[in-house]
């Protein structure tokens, strides 16, 4: 019996989907109190969907009034204060950009050790499983400090629907911001409405996609298939995608439940980055394309064509 | 400026990794090369050096084979390296960040410590926050832009779906590299002769006065994960083929 907290990531307003994954990490831990914390007055929808998966409680923390968005220093110190607080024996949260930023602050201000981009957990024997050596190994870590930090790989565990009602709570954490450290700005121009790392289905285009235009192709899709696009090595150095979309080393880490990888060769380092996928498919020219080897269905063909066939079959089955 | 940028010696991410009993590894087996995120804070230091003048001082905690990956970064144009000797290649990020504050406060007073985002072996990404800590630093990771402004750094690093983010930090700091933020070079030869006869030094951890043990996070198991025995290819005109692909992704994998 335990307390475990869940550092919740909201996303316009409203909590992200991915959280959801690392809540049913928390449920499958046997009779413990699951506390979601959210770093935000207020939220859409939090109770009801939070409850829905888990939650017992939820917590809206805030720091004096400060924009705890513009400063990751001030956020870890307010989870540092959740963790006494509420007596956490276990802070699960996303290996997202924030959550990576946030736990691994979170554990050096508390001088405790930190599990980063878990596979799984298990807090009754107080291990994790993680990758080594860019997704060719996997480790088991034993974690025997008195309070268990970790940062799970989005949509590495599946969500799992485990309602309770959920009391809401508010917490104001005592803490002051160290100021060396300030958000200056946020440019979401660029951004994508499905971020890579957190996208269910990805589709992927390598150097043969030849150009930026080209990757529009993908676009609808992976629009279809309600995923996103990313690109090689190969492809983002040609220039024909920016680095925001590759995946692999180097670039990101996914683990969507479907990777279509178009025109990819199969390197271990783009291998690295999407390995854990739960299907992955390959469409190539080539016969001989080492990708073949390492995925669950190929197609031998030009991306080009089998892309936009891809595509009306979509439709046409939906 | 006085520049100390900590990297890692890392078995080479094409490196086919043999296990050795529960959770060892045959790292005589493998290449080793300088981790790939510690060439762009390698890089970054020395452009700043080449630009302002000031030294760059390269510091890793590895196995006494970890000189090499120093003799890479000096021949890349850092000026001198310090290796922290111990025996074995999975350091808890806690000692490592420990060593390394002790070996770069024995040496100067840095403007600024540049790590990579996180090493491709153990996949930790966090020593370069515990050295923050440890050295009472500011510190943000993942950079992938920046520029020195009145004694602040200003940082660019993405923060999800291509949306980024811009901080201010104030000098002294501690960061964290990634791919963006410049291009590393390649050495030349003679950059590589010249590396040869860079100074480097070597301390242990009990020069530093850092026990170990007690590390409360312990690697138990390592396990080689199983590649997917080849691809089932879907035969047939292109028509058939994405016909049969979308059938099976929808009704025997039940992914769309």
């Amino acid at each position: 019996m335990g307390n475990i907290g869940v550092l919740i990531e909201t996303d316009g307003g409203s909590v992200k989907e991915t959280n959801l994954g690392i809540l049913a990490a928390a449920c499958s831990q046997g009779e413990n109190t699951i506390i979601a914390v959210i770093m935000e007055k207020t939220v859409a929808g939090a109770k009801d969907i939070l409850g829905r998966y888990g939650a017992q409680t939820v917590v809206h923390v805030s720091a004096g009034g400060a924009d705890m968005a513009a400063s990751p220093d001030l956020m870890a110190g307010a989870l540092a204060a959740v963790v006494e607080q509420y007596r956490l024996d276990a802070v699960f949260g996303l290996a997202s950009a924030q959550g990576r930023d946030i736990f691994a602050r979170l554990a050096s201000r508390m001088d405790l050790p930190l599990a980063s981009d878990c596979l799984s957990v298990d807090l009754a024997a107080k291990t994790v499983r993680k990758s080594h050596f860019s997704g060719k190994t996997v480790a088991t870590i034993r974690m025997s400090a008195a309070v268990l930090l970790c940062t799970i790989r989005p949509n590495a565990i599946e969500a799992v629907e485990s309602p309770v009602e959920a009391v809401e709570a508010s917490f104001e954490a005592s803490v002051q911001d160290p100021g060396r450290v300030t958000v200056v700005d946020v440019n979401t121009e660029a951004a994508e409405t499905i971020d890579l790392t957190e996208a269910a289905v990805i589709v992927t285009g390598g150097r043969p996609i030849a150009s930026a235009e080209n990757y529009k192709m993908l676009e609808e899709c992976a629009r279809l298939l309600g995923g996103t696009i990313g690109a090689s090595r190969a492809a983002v150095d040609a220039g024909f995608a920016p680095h925001s979309m590759q995946v692999g080393q180097t670039g990101k880490t996914v683990s969507p439940r479907l990777y279509i990888g178009c025109g990819l060769s199969g390197s271990v380092q783009h291998f690295a980055g999407m390995k854990t996928s739960k299907v992955i498919v390959a469409i190539n020219t080539d016969k001989d394309a080492p990708i073949f080897e390492k995925c669950d269905y190929g197609i031998i063909g030009d991306l080009f064509e089998v892309v936009p066939a891809l595509t009306e079959a979509l439709k046409e089955y939906r | 400026m006085q520049l100390y940028v900590c990297v890692k010696h890392v078995p080479d991410t094409a490196a086919n990794i043999r296990i050795v009993g529960e959770h060892g590894f045959d790292d005589g087996g493998c290449k080793f090369v300088v981790n790939p995120y510690d060439e762009y804070a390698v890089e970054q230091a020395v452009q700043m050096t080449e630009k302002n003048g000031g030294e760059v001082v390269v510091v890793t905690v590895g196995k006494a084979a970890a000189a090499a990956t120093l003799r890479a970064a000096m021949a890349m144009g850092a000026h001198r390296g310090i290796l922290v000797t111990v025996e074995n290649q999975f350091v808890d990020s806690q000692t490592t960040a420990r060593a390394l504050q002790a070996a770069i406060e024995m040496d100067g007073q840095p403007d600024i410590v540049f790590t990579g985002k996180g090493a491709v072996d153990t996949e930790g990404f966090q020593t370069p926050y515990r050295l923050a800590a440890a050295m009472d630093l500011p510190v943000v990771n993942e950079v992938n832009k920046m520029r020195l402004v009145e004694g602040k750094a200003i940082v660019g690093r993405e923060i999800g779906g291509g949306a980024r983010q811009s901080l201010e930090v104030s000098l002294p700091c501690v960061l964290g590299a990634t791919k963006g933020l410049n291009d590393p070079r390649y050495p030349k030869f003679p950059d590589i002769m010249k590396a040869k006869k860079k100074p480097l030094k070597e301390l242990a951890l009990v020069d530093l006065d850092i026990q170990t043990g007690g590390a409360r996070s312990a690697l138990v198991g390592l396990e080689k994960v199983p590649e997917r025995s080849g691809a089932r290819i879907l035969d047939g005109d292109v028509r058939q083929a994405v016909n049969a692909l979308v059938k099976i992704l929808k009704e025997d994998e039940k992914v769309i």
